[in-house]
């Protein structure tokens, strides 16, 4: 018994990391629909500034303590990766909107992002992975059989509150109004009066945020960096997305935590050769019976 | 006139010069190593060995074969790191220098070409580093200073045995790198095959796995001893302080490509006081070991690093087989005979990464030598467990 109870715990921690990355994915694409295959390499780049953050406070020149350090870091990790998640948009993916480029050439736009992200990391780090520095003192708590540390329930709890989040600004927010009018309908709503780029702009700003968050969080949790860490969970978290149904808040968080169940449950009982084997089967004959996902609506396109 | 004079005088020059290098015959020794490439680092820690050992012979005279003093010739050649530039640089010191024996390549990648073009050639060669199996298989010309990769998991096994008083073990292991799962199958019927006690969990994970926590959960539950990592020191790092967080207190113990400084900047102070095999340990060592250890640093200011001792060993080795051959023959093809033949029939050899005999594929069975990661987070020579 208490060997699922400890795996159910494995899989939260893990699933919220897919949950975070995919909500992400889901938020761009409920507004743009682009999916912003760049989105994982966000995450990664989000790692990496809050090691650098973190580095530097608890280094010589800041001195601050450690859990001073943390507190600082998660705001500034946050603003400075929407920052990324920004200037990204500015530069790659607006002046294609502009010219009125079909989405295609924007997916891939923004698969070539990803790649410049992790590459330009390569060549300016270079490939010796980095050890991120430990913000909190780790605490063990044991149940007996089960073991839980404070970071794990950061994470989920992280991820919990973060979908809870979105989901209110997405149904109850003046401006989760104009980004579900947006995804209505791109070209009767500027005549409405609503600053389309702006709320572009604030969907880009969430998206990464907590795609810094998440990075943030993934480094404390598994503290080896290298720049390709974001594309393979990056990958998966978009499956993930599609499953929950990717346009829905909801969908993407249910799809993360489906997912990380999924793997962690199939690692339990069989060899881990098969671990994506099962899980993306299962994910296929979900999406098999619900092609839209399982909180997706299906859609006509608008010409 | 002036001119029929300066050709006079080069032509006595070059007579003059010649005349004492015929008169004493040197035996040229190829190395095929990596100067530059994805690992210089190799190349230099080799030419460095062979640099000191080339003066303590040569500064006594020469080396003695049949009575006869003779001294040695070091021709370095690189091979970029790469396995066609390994066989090129072979061809060339075999061709161009003639060489009557190469030392090198170091890295499997390199070593497994580069063994074959020497086997094809009829030149015998010695790779100092290089651990996989095919390097030597079926070549009777190439031999090796290194164990095989899967000496290590019986070494384990005994040293766990002993030094935990182990009776279960568990293996977690990546089973998309050859010599991970090698080594785990190795350990497995070693293990089992002691008697002591069951193998009670053995898991996998991918390359590029990050979290570790569901088979982690599985061998916790089955409650080993210790556990047996055999995996790249990145995943290592991440390993082990996951698994302390799922509330595992043993021991574990890991196998050569644990030994990078790197493990420790990664892993912190989480992996201090565990275990892992290796070639040579350069913390803590003694007798000749700890002998060329002091001379290296002298004269080069850093330690040596195993494929630095592993690169002498293997010029004692060629050295040994020359003085079997009894006799320096001008013929360069006569001479690479004689030399294969010298090497064939070394028994055993004690070098600076310890004792070794070899069997009949040229493989050394050699004493392994188990690190302790000390609680200052350095490698410290624990023992040696042989085979």
């Amino acid at each position: 018994m208490d060997f699922i109870i400890q795996n159910v715990l494995n899989a939260m921690q893990w699933g919220s990391f897919y949950a975070l990355i995919a909500l992400g994915y889901t938020l761009v694409y409920g507004v743009l629909r682009l999916i912003n295959f760049a989105h994982g390499d966000i995450f990664m780049v989000g790692a990496y500034i809050s090691f650098f953050v973190a580095t530097f406070l608890i280094g010589p020149i800041a001195g601050v303590s450690p859990t001073l350090a943390f507190i600082i870091t998660v705001p500034l990790t946050m603003a400075l990766t929407s920052m990324v998640g920004v200037t990204l948009e500015r530069i790659a993916y607006r002046p294609l909107r502009r010219k009125g480029a079909h989405r295609l050439y924007v997916v891939i736009t923004a698969l070539m992002a990803g790649l410049v992200l992790e590459y330009s990391n390569l060549a300016l780090l270079g490939a010796s992975r980095l050890k991120f520095p430990e913000l909190l003192e780790k605490q063990i708590w044991r149940f007996g059989g089960v073991t839980l540390t404070n970071l794990k329930v950061m994470v989920i709890v992280a991820a919990i509150v973060v979908f809870l989040f979105l989901q209110w600004v997405v149904t109850r927010t003046r401006v989760g109004m104009a980004m579900r009018a947006i995804s209505y309908d791109k070209f009767a709503i500027p005549l409405m009066g609503i600053p389309i780029d702006r709320i572009i702009v604030v969907t880009f700003v969430l998206g990464s945020g907590f795609a810094g968050l998440a990075g943030m969080l993934f480094a404390m949790s598994y503290p080896v960096l290298e720049p390709f860490m974001g594309m393979l969970i990056g990958w998966k978290a978009f499956i993930a997305a599609v499953v929950g149904g990717i346009g829905d808040i909801k969908g993407a968080f249910v799809g993360g935590f489906l997912l990380g169940f999924i793997e962690v449950g199939v690692v339990m009982v069989f060899p881990s050769s098969y671990r994506d084997l099962f899980a993306f089967t299962i994910l296929l004959l979900i999406l098999w019976v619900k092609p839209s996902g399982l909180f997706g609506i299906p859609q006509s396109t608008k010409i | 006139m002036k001119r029929v004079l300066t050709i006079l005088f080069i032509a006595a020059v070059a007579i003059a010069l010649a005349i004492p290098a015929t008169a004493a015959q040197t035996i040229k020794i190829g190395f095929n190593i990596p100067m530059t490439g994805d690992i210089p680092e190799v190349g230099e820690g080799s030419k460095n060995a062979a640099e000191m050992y080339l003066a303590d012979i040569n500064g006594a005279g020469g080396l003695m074969v049949g009575g006869k003093k003779y001294m040695l010739e070091f021709i370095y050649m690189d091979n970029e790191s790469k396995a066609d530039s390994a066989v090129n640089a072979a061809l060339k010191l075999i061709e161009q220098e003639e060489v009557v024996a190469i030392i090198g390549p170091n890295s499997s990648k390199q070593a497994v070409p580069g063994g074959g073009t020497a086997n094809e050639n009829r030149v015998p060669m010695i790779s100092p580093w290089s651990t996989n199996p095919n390097t030597t298989l079926d070549r009777p010309w190439v031999f090796r200073a290194a164990f095989l990769d899967p000496f290590q998991g019986p070494v384990v096994a005994d040293f766990a045995a002993k030094k935990f008083g182990a009776k279960t073990a568990a293996v977690l292991f990546d089973v998309e790198n050859d010599y991970s799962v090698g080594l785990a199958e190795v350990f497995k019927s070693a293990w089992e095959s002691k008697g002591l006690g069951p193998v009670v969990a053995y898991e996998s994970n991918g390359t590029k796995d990050q979290d570790y926590s569901a088979q982690l959960t599985t061998i916790i539950a089955a409650n080993p001893d210790f556990i047996f990592v055999p995996e790249n020191y990145n995943q290592v790092a991440l390993i082990i302080p996951q698994a302390r967080d799922l509330g595992y207190k043993g021991q574990f113990m890991g196998s050569d490509a644990w030994g990078t400084p790197d493990l420790v900047k990664l892993c912190g102070e989480q992996c201090n006081g565990q275990y892992f095999s290796t070639h040579y340990a350069a913390a803590g060592a003694k007798g000749a070991t700890k002998v060329f250890i002091d001379r290296y640093m002298d004269k080069y200011g850093a330690e040596p690093a195993d494929y630095a001792a592993l690169t002498w060993d293997s010029i004692g080795l060629m050295v040994e087989g020359i003085k079997n051959a009894g006799k320096v023959d001008s013929s360069p093809r006569k001479m690479r005979k004689a030399i294969r033949d010298g090497l064939a029939a070394i028994k055993s050899f004690d070098g600076v990464t310890g004792s070794s005999k070899f069997n009949e594929q040229g493989d050394p069975i050699k004493c392994a030598v188990v690190v302790k990661i000390s609680d200052e987070g350095t490698f410290v020579f624990e023992e040696s467990v042989c085979p």
